[in-house]
């Protein structure tokens, strides 16, 4: 595993959880530094959304520990961590600007949330500069409704950056999207990433769209099996690995070590491969 | 030539079809009226429409000769502000306790079972011991209407609130938002449609229990007056009376749902 080093944001130790006899994780053991970008791919099933939902908040760890700058990671969602799902991730009954200014809102505390006069006048600003960078500057009045799928998790990325998190959680957010529209998503977070300097967890299928995105990579899979009681032991980080995403070399190399995957049950992303 | 199942009528096919049961059964009405009045012209049974629009006439234009009311206007502004002062106290206690019992566990844990209890108590049963309590006036009728649906609606909205996907709720909470701002800034306003909805399903109910309570204790009102005139088997004025209490139990209806259309757009387009 990795070296400790002093920006570590994420700390993950002998981490398990386990649902009454069925084991999802155990053993995972990481460290993740500030500004890292990971992409976490496996099979459905294998935990890797599990993961992600501990470091959100609404599941807790039943062995080890999940620290969040040294500390447990608190129980519940916090302004820290923002979310994108794969969807529901808006507010259906508000506008694209309305879903954006009632993030600003609830950053404010208050009994409701809503805001009046200059605050509301400085967070339209916000909002719309926020919408505007990620090209949604020309349906400012429209319901998530009326927008295509791309567009909608384009104005979930906006709500959640402009509450500026530390952590950004996206929970296979492109999956439910077209090839094309995917190609422009990823422009768009790798920007964002960079413009934000933000430490990016993201699930997905995609085995492919986890080496071009990502900076680093976790595989997660079950090391022990057990053909008589298949939840008997959890998944685990089996590959871990740093990926440039501009150096084509390493990309190859990377490509040929995670070859043998497909063999080891990761059906998911056997057939992205089989394109190369 | 389609199989009957895939075969659709057109657009005036749809309306002459709709309209053609009305048609019999005004025909088969009027025939059964005619028959009966060639035998005997004082039959009350089958009043013709001629003598029941003379009835109306009388009950809408022409002052009571006992208190100067004009009945028919009286009656139906009497029951409708009864109807609505039940519905309206429902709807609020209603959306008050399904909200909080559908997305707080703590206060689901307190009230759910007595919530599921409560509105398995036929509300009937409970109209002789609000005249005891609360006398025979006009608080009786309303709470009656009121304690009748309340049950409904809050169930009902306290489901439509457990459909709110979670992942809102989490959404929110990432944003920084407090249970308070989640309740009013994320549930409350997807439910107000729902809340409308559950008013037009529960307003039949709305009807029965005030047309009951009028009928055992009151000096007006719609329902009053149809259990009045049996007495003197007037269906020239109770046939009448029941048709214009469905007009305006349709029209109420319309009215709601298009306020729904008109209030929550995102809405509408979202469940069609």
């Amino acid at each position: 595993m990795m070296t400790e080093k002093q920006a570590t944001i994420i700390q993950a130790k002998n981490l398990g959880k386990r649902y009454g006899n069925d084991v999802i994780l155990e053993r995972v053991s990481v460290n993740v530094e500030e500004g890292e970008f990971i992409t976490l791919v496996g099979a459905s099933g294998c935990g890797k959304s599990t993961f992600l939902k501990m470091i959100l908040g609404i599941e807790s760890a039943t062995d080890g520990e999940l620290l969040l700058d040294g500390k447990p990671i608190p129980d519940e969602p916090g302004s820290d961590r923002g979310i994108v799902f794969q969807q529901y991730s808006v507010f259906p009954h508000m506008t694209v600007l309305e879903n954006v200014i009632a993030a600003k809102g609830f950053q404010k505390p208050s009994i409701s949330g809503y805001l009046f006069g200059k605050e509301r006048r400085i967070a339209k600003d916000e909002a719309t500069e926020m919408l505007e960078q990620v090209g949604l500057s020309h349906a400012l009045g429209r319901y998530p409704h009326e927008l295509s799928g791309g567009m909608q998790q384009r104005l979930a990325i906006a709500q959640a950056l402009i509450c500026k998190p530390r952590i950004l959680l996206l929970d296979e957010p492109f999956g439910a999207l077209d090839p094309g529209i995917r190609a422009d998503m990823h422009a768009l977070v790798l920007d964002l990433w960079r413009k934000h300097k933000l430490t990016v967890f993201m699930v997905t299928h995609d085995l492919k769209e986890g080496f071009y995105l990502g900076s680093r990579l976790w595989v997660f899979d079950k090391v022990r099996h057990d053909p008589h009681a298949p939840n008997a032991y959890g998944a685990s980080i089996t590959y871990d690995l740093m990926v440039g995403q501009t150096s084509t070399p390493l990309y190859k190399e990377i490509d040929n070590r995670i070859r043998p995957i497909p063999a080891i049950s990761i059906d998911a992303v056997s057939v992205p491969l089989e394109n190369k | 030539m389609k199989k009957f199942i895939n075969a659709k009528p057109n657009r005036t096919n749809t309306i002459l079809l709709g309209l053609l049961p009305f048609a019999l059964l005004i025909l088969v009405y009027m025939i059964g009226s005619d028959a009966r009045l060639a035998i005997n012209p004082s039959d009350k049974l089958l009043p013709s429409f001629s003598h029941m629009g003379e009835s109306m006439m009388r009950m809408a234009f022409e002052p009571s000769k006992r208190t100067g009311d004009y009945l028919f206007w009286q009656d139906t502004l009497s029951s409708l502000t009864r109807l609505g002062a039940g519905v309206l106290i429902a709807a609020c206690i209603g959306l008050l306790v399904g909200v909080l019992t559908g997305s707080l566990p703590f206060v689901s844990a307190s009230f759910s079972p007595l919530l599921t209890v409560v509105s398995l108590v036929p509300p009937l049963a409970l109209l002789p011991i609000l005249f005891i309590v609360v006398g025979l006036g006009e608080v009786s009728k309303i709470a009656l209407i009121a304690i009748g649906i309340t049950p409904f609606i809050a169930r009902d909205i306290q489901g439509r609130t457990q459909e709110i996907p979670s992942e809102q709720l989490v959404k929110a909470q990432t944003l920084g938002a407090s249970t308070s701002q989640i309740l009013i800034r994320v549930i409350l306003p997807q439910i107000m449609p729902k809340l409308i909805d559950a008013v037009r399903l529960s307003l039949g109910s709305g009807w029965l229990f005030l047309i009951a309570a009028e009928a055992i204790a009151s000096t007006d009102g719609l329902g009053y007056r149809i259990f009045l005139v049996r007495r003197y088997l007037s269906m020239d004025v109770i046939l009448p009376y029941v048709a214009w209490i469905t007009l305006l139990a349709f029209l109420v209806d319309y009215l709601l749902s298009k306020l729904n259309q008109r209030l929550f757009p995102w809405n509408y387009e979202v469940s069609s």
